[in-house]
């Protein structure tokens, strides 16, 4: 690791301002930062960290009955207090091990966009809002490909809003080795129709899965998602599984969350 | 009643107390006044010529003490390799330069060019940053096949060829053996994959040198399983100190499993830069340089054919196999497809004919040597593999065509050059039918298929040697060293002992189960007994623990020490009681004259030995303190028969471990609850290897799995509960306790098991998949069912 300043602001405004210096980082959870810092992969000179402000930790319901979670609210929090969401706290319960879901968050997660997580997922198929202190960005705007969001230098997540959908499901299969999702379906039926989300399986990071939501959105059973399959031409192929393993994965997992969501 | 001391009572780990309390003394707590550290700057190329390693620019970095390349180790030996194997014709094995720090040449990712030492860590890698390396890669030899064929490139340019040795075992039996396959009524193949692995011990290496100007004495601490053979290689061969000047010290070890036998560079480099600096100078290996430095272990592609009559009796085996040595020959690894391998592809079965072929192939990748089992997982894998495949094609139970089979006579010489002692092999394989509830087998299917799942069941046999190993033997093998153990029991004044064994215990619980040994033997309790190990300046010698070698040969040890112990204290009992020493018994801690009420309690003779008043000088010197060289007169030969039942998910290709049992046949068995445990991290690794660990280069030799990211280790949720027995005994014949060792049987026996239940599992839905390389990962099992 090498050296760096270390800031643990208590207002979004402070760590906004902390943030405009030269080579300065957000430091959510650290659960990605810290380990990349220390391999000497990632070098900011300033960490900001975002544990300190209150506003961004818990969660609420909002006014239009969506739920909020604080952009620095750990895997664990929702876990426990994501109870109007079930399908989101079990995706959260499920993240990492113990010490990872008390210290990764949501911000970290979102903001990072692994093409292996699990809130990507759940948020680009619950149709969440992604707030910045500066503005709000539609889940289907904010994902841009693995490791890159919409978020501009110094972005900070403030808030994530999900909507609530009247069923829902998340099918993680477990990569081996890292269990992070070596495919992962986030399927939400909402009344004006289904999202279904998939992360782990794509070149191009988490996207949804159209043909699918069209089919469910007519008839919410797995017998709809017969016959329906993806391309493997985009899937990643590691040495966890093919990209036609992967593929594959894809319809299993959904036809599993919708089978579970009912 | 289960016994509550002394041998065969299930003692409590003692060391447990300071391990899971957080006040054992690993090396990496060892900080010596004013020590540097040592920052390794490693090739990230698998091969390549070293043109330059330019170090002006880091030399002059804050912190930095110095800086070395492989040109300061010109004038040091390089790293010896302690076993020569001899090929079919004869021909000595193609040993190559193997320096500290590389010169010429690159040879692996991971290779050590250059060491920063400086005051802290953080400044010796912002030094190893600013050094600048000048390498021409070159193509990279990984496919072990590709690398024999004329013409490839070189892993070592002063060698002939990238073979290090062609060898034919038993060369006498290959005519023979190629006839019985042309008479044979049926014959089975089967060509696979041993996977590489990573040992991964939870404590990562660790080395610190320091250097006494004023005694002209070296002392290295370090993560060792065999701290004296440490000093001899790197005292004789490296680095040219006599071993009166040279201590090695391995405290408490977390976790060994063969990769911390070998002598490895960091602990030269340590030893001799503390002399060069001045300083102290540690290193602690990250997980990272783990994965690209420490021993890897397995790494076999194998074809094996076995030949059957028309009544389904073995008539011959024959195997070709490629065994990777990686860029460099480590310490013991010449052996391990060899001697370790060969002498045990008998197995339990009474073939009378087997010929084996390995070709030891050097590619550019982390040097291989042994890993929990070492040679005999490899053997026992591919025989019970090609065993299960000839049941099925044979249309017959695995099980009956191995009782068929079952070598039933003891002693029992084998076409592969040893003699089994002793073995009831159908007596373990009746222990698994109950075990593992056969007859409830179907309705467990059918209740599995109930849920869109498919089950399988694998059973298997293994054998395997342990107590390692005659030295005569060994030595007309091509072995560098004696494989006998010592033991020095050094009694106190005041009755309590102290045990100094050459074994090295590395979460075995030696220093439990040997006390209850030497507890038995003289009936105190067992809190009177220290046991001290890893350290040569309190152990006169030792060979260290691997082989599963610790009871059987240092167990040994200890037992002809106290022995010796016991005679001597016996004598000054009977001047005590006045009484003939033939009338002198020991029994419960006191020394009584048969027949009579007179005795003498141990600690009086203990007193009387250190303050000889009432003494027989004229006979005996003072003191009691005995010690005892142990050589084995033969292997031990731990065997028994596994189980395994799985469930396979069809739509992904998860495999799930829903039972499984293992009877062995230890022997006599010191510590029932140390047994069961050591069996229970032996499946843990062997069921790793099966379904979860590889350890994966590609095409230019880069590490795909260099890290846990993708290097899966298994974890409890892997696992089901075990059930494990150990009540089949039939003591080993030819050693003093009786005993066989337990420490790898789980990792050797367990792999086909799996694989075996696997395969059972996907023909049970009609697929015709005869065999899965391992580790059988989810995408693995799904392709072969596609
Ligand atoms: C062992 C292990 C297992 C894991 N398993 C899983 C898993 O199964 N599924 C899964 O989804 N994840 C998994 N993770 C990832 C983990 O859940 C974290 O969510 C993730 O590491 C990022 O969150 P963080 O808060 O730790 O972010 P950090 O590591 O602190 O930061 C990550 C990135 O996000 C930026 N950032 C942090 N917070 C904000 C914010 N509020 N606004 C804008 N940018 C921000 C940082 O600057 C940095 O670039 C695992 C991690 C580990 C170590």
């Amino acid at each position: 690791m090498y050296n760096f300043e270390f800031q643990k602001p208590d207002t979004i405004s402070d760590a906004v301002a902390a943030l405009g210096a030269e080579d300065a980082q957000a430091l959510g959870g650290g659960q990605t930062l810290l380990p990349t810092m220390k391999q000497r992969l990632a070098s900011p000179k300033v960490l900001v960290s975002l544990k300190g402000i209150a506003e961004l930790q818990g969660l609420c319901m909002g006014d239009d009955g969506s739920m909020c979670i604080g952009g620095a609210t750990n895997h664990a929090t929702v876990a426990v207090e994501a109870t109007s969401y079930p399908a989101l706290a079990a995706t959260a319960a499920h993240i990492g091990d113990p010490a990872v879901r008390n210290r990764g968050t949501i911000g970290g997660s979102l903001a990072n966009n692994d093409p292996s997580a699990c809130y990507p997922a759940a948020a680009l198929a619950s149709g969440a809002t992604i707030v910045s202190n500066s503005r709000e960005i539609l889940a289907d705007d904010f994902f841009q490909g693995m490791f890159t969001t919409a978020l501009e230098e110094g972005e900070i997540i403030t808030e994530v809003r999900f909507p609530i959908p009247e069923k829902a499901n998340y099918q993680k299969f477990l990569q081996p080795a890292s269990r992070f999702a070596l495919v992962g379906v986030f399927v939400a039926k909402f009344a004006d129709g289904v999202r279904v989300a998939i992360t782990g399986a794509s070149n191009d990071g988490v996207f949804r899965w159209g043909e699918a939501e069209e089919t469910l959105s007519t008839n919410f059973s797995p017998d709809a998602l017969q016959g329906l399959s993806l391309s493997d031409s985009d899937m990643i192929a590691d040495l966890h599984g093919t990209a036609a393993y992967r593929a594959h994965l894809c319809s299993v997992m959904t036809k599993r969350a919708v089978m579970a969501a009912n | 009643m289960p016994k509550d001391g002394g041998i065969g009572a299930s003692s409590k780990r003692r060391e447990d107390v300071r391990f899971l309390t957080g006040v054992g003394n690993y090396t990496d707590d060892i900080n010596a006044h004013g020590q540097a550290h040592v920052f390794f700057l490693r090739s990230d190329v698998a091969h390549g010529k070293l043109n330059a390693v330019d170090t002006t620019t880091a030399a002059a970095m804050p912190g930095v003490v110095q800086i070395f390349t492989g040109a300061d180790f010109e004038a040091v030996g390089g790293m010896p390799c302690g076993w020569q194997v001899t090929g079919k014709n004869g021909e000595v094995m193609q040993e190559p330069k193997h320096p500290v720090l590389a010169s010429e040449k690159v040879r692996h990712v991971g290779e050590p060019i250059a060491a920063v030492v400086a005051d802290t860590l953080e400044q010796a890698r912002d030094a190893a940053e600013a050094i600048l390396l000048d390498i021409t890669e070159l193509p990279a030899v990984i496919d072990m096949k590709a690398a024999v064929v004329a013409n490839a490139p070189k892993v070592h340019d002063d060698l002939a060829n990238n073979l290090c040795y062609d060898w034919g075992f038993v060369e006498e039996n290959k005519a023979a053996t190629d006839k019985a396959f042309l008479d044979a009524a049926h014959v089975t193949s089967l060509e696979l994959v041993n996977n590489r692995l990573v040992a991964n011990p939870m404590e990562p290496r660790v080395a610190l040198g320091e250097y006494s100007q004023g005694t002209d004495e070296h002392t290295l601490y370090t993560t060792s399983q065999n701290p004296h053979v440490i000093r001899l290689l790197m005292g004789a061969f490296v680095l040219g100190i006599p071993e009166h000047k040279l201590r090695v010290v391995s405290p408490d070890v977390g976790g060994g499993f063969g990769t911390k036998i070998f002598h490895y560079q960091e602990e030269a480099f340590c030893t001799f830069a503390a002399k060069a600096c001045k300083r102290p100078v540690k290193w602690t290996s990250s997980r990272t340089e783990a994965f690209m430095s420490d021993a890897h272990g397995r790494d076999h592609v194998t074809k094996i054919e076995l030949a059957l009559d028309a009544d389904n009796n073995f008539t011959a085996l024959r195997t070709d196999t490629y065994a990777n040595m990686g860029a460099y020959l480590s310490t013991f690894a010449p052996s391990v497809p060899t001697w370790l391998h060969g002498t045990l592809m008998a197995g339990n079965y009474k073939t009378p004919l087997i010929y084996v072929n390995v070709k030891a192939v050097f590619t550019n990748t982390v040097p291989v040597d042994a890993y929990r089992g070492a040679g005999r997982p490899e053997a026992t894998f591919q025989l019970e593999r090609v065993v299960d495949k000839a049941a099925r094609e044979l249309g017959v139970d695995p099980i009956a065509l191995r009782r068929q089979n079952f070598i039933t006579e003891f002693p029992y010489a084998t076409p592969v050059a040893v003699e089994y002692d002793t073995g009831d092999y159908h007596a373990t394989m009746d222990k698994l039918e109950e075990m593992g509830d056969f007859s409830g087998f179907e309705a467990r299917r059918k209740a599995s298929e109930a849920s869109g799942k498919l089950r399988g069941l694998g059973v298997n046999c293994y054998i395997e040697a342990c107590g390692i190993a005659p030295s005569n033997l060994v030595g007309q093998l091509g072995a560098r060293a004696g494989l006998y153990e010592s033991a020095t029991v050094r009694v106190n004044a005041t009755g309590g002992l102290v045990v100094m064994t050459g074994s090295h215990s590395h979460g075995q619980g030696h220093e439990t189960a040997f006390a209850q040994v030497v507890a038995e033997m003289i009936g105190i309790d067992e809190s009177m007994i220290e046991i001290v190990h890893g350290d040569t300046a309190k152990v006169p010698m030792g060979m260290g623990t691997y082989g599963s070698r610790s009871i059987a040969v240092g167990g040994s040890a200890m037992v002809r020490a106290t022995e010796k112990i016991i005679n001597k204290a016996k004598k000054i009992a009977s001047h005590l009681l006045e009484a003939s020493e033939s009338d002198i018994e020991l029994k419960d801690g006191a020394f009584s004259v048969a027949g009579t009420d007179k005795s003498v309690a141990w600690g009086d003779v203990t007193l009387a030995a250190y303050v000889p008043h009432n003494y027989p000088l004229e006979e005996i010197e003072p003191g009691l303190e005995e010690t005892a060289f142990y050589d084995p007169s033969n292997f031990t030969y731990p065997a028994g028969a596994y189980c395994c039942e799985v469930e396979v998910d069809p739509e992904t290709g998860k495999v799930s471990i829903e039972r499984f049992a293992a009877a062995d046949d230890f022997g006599n068995i010191i510590n029932p609850m140390i047994v069961t445990g050591q069996v229970h991290g032996g499946l843990a690794q062997g069921i790793g290897q099966a379904l979860l660990e590889n350890c994966a280069y590609d095409e230019n030799g880069q590490l795909l799995s260099a890290s846990y990211m993708d290097y899966a280790m298994p974890r409890a949720d892997d696992l089901p509960m075990f059930s494990v027995d150990h009540s089949c005994q039939t003591p080993c014949t030819h050693n003093p306790l009786g005993v066989k060792g337990c420490g790898e049987a789980g990792a050797i026996g367990s792999p086909p098991a799996v694989v075996n239940a696997v395969v059972d599992a996907l023909r049970s839905a009609g697929k015709d998949v005869t065999h899965i390389d391992m580790p059988l990962s989810p995408d693995r099992v799904w392709a072969a069912m596609q």
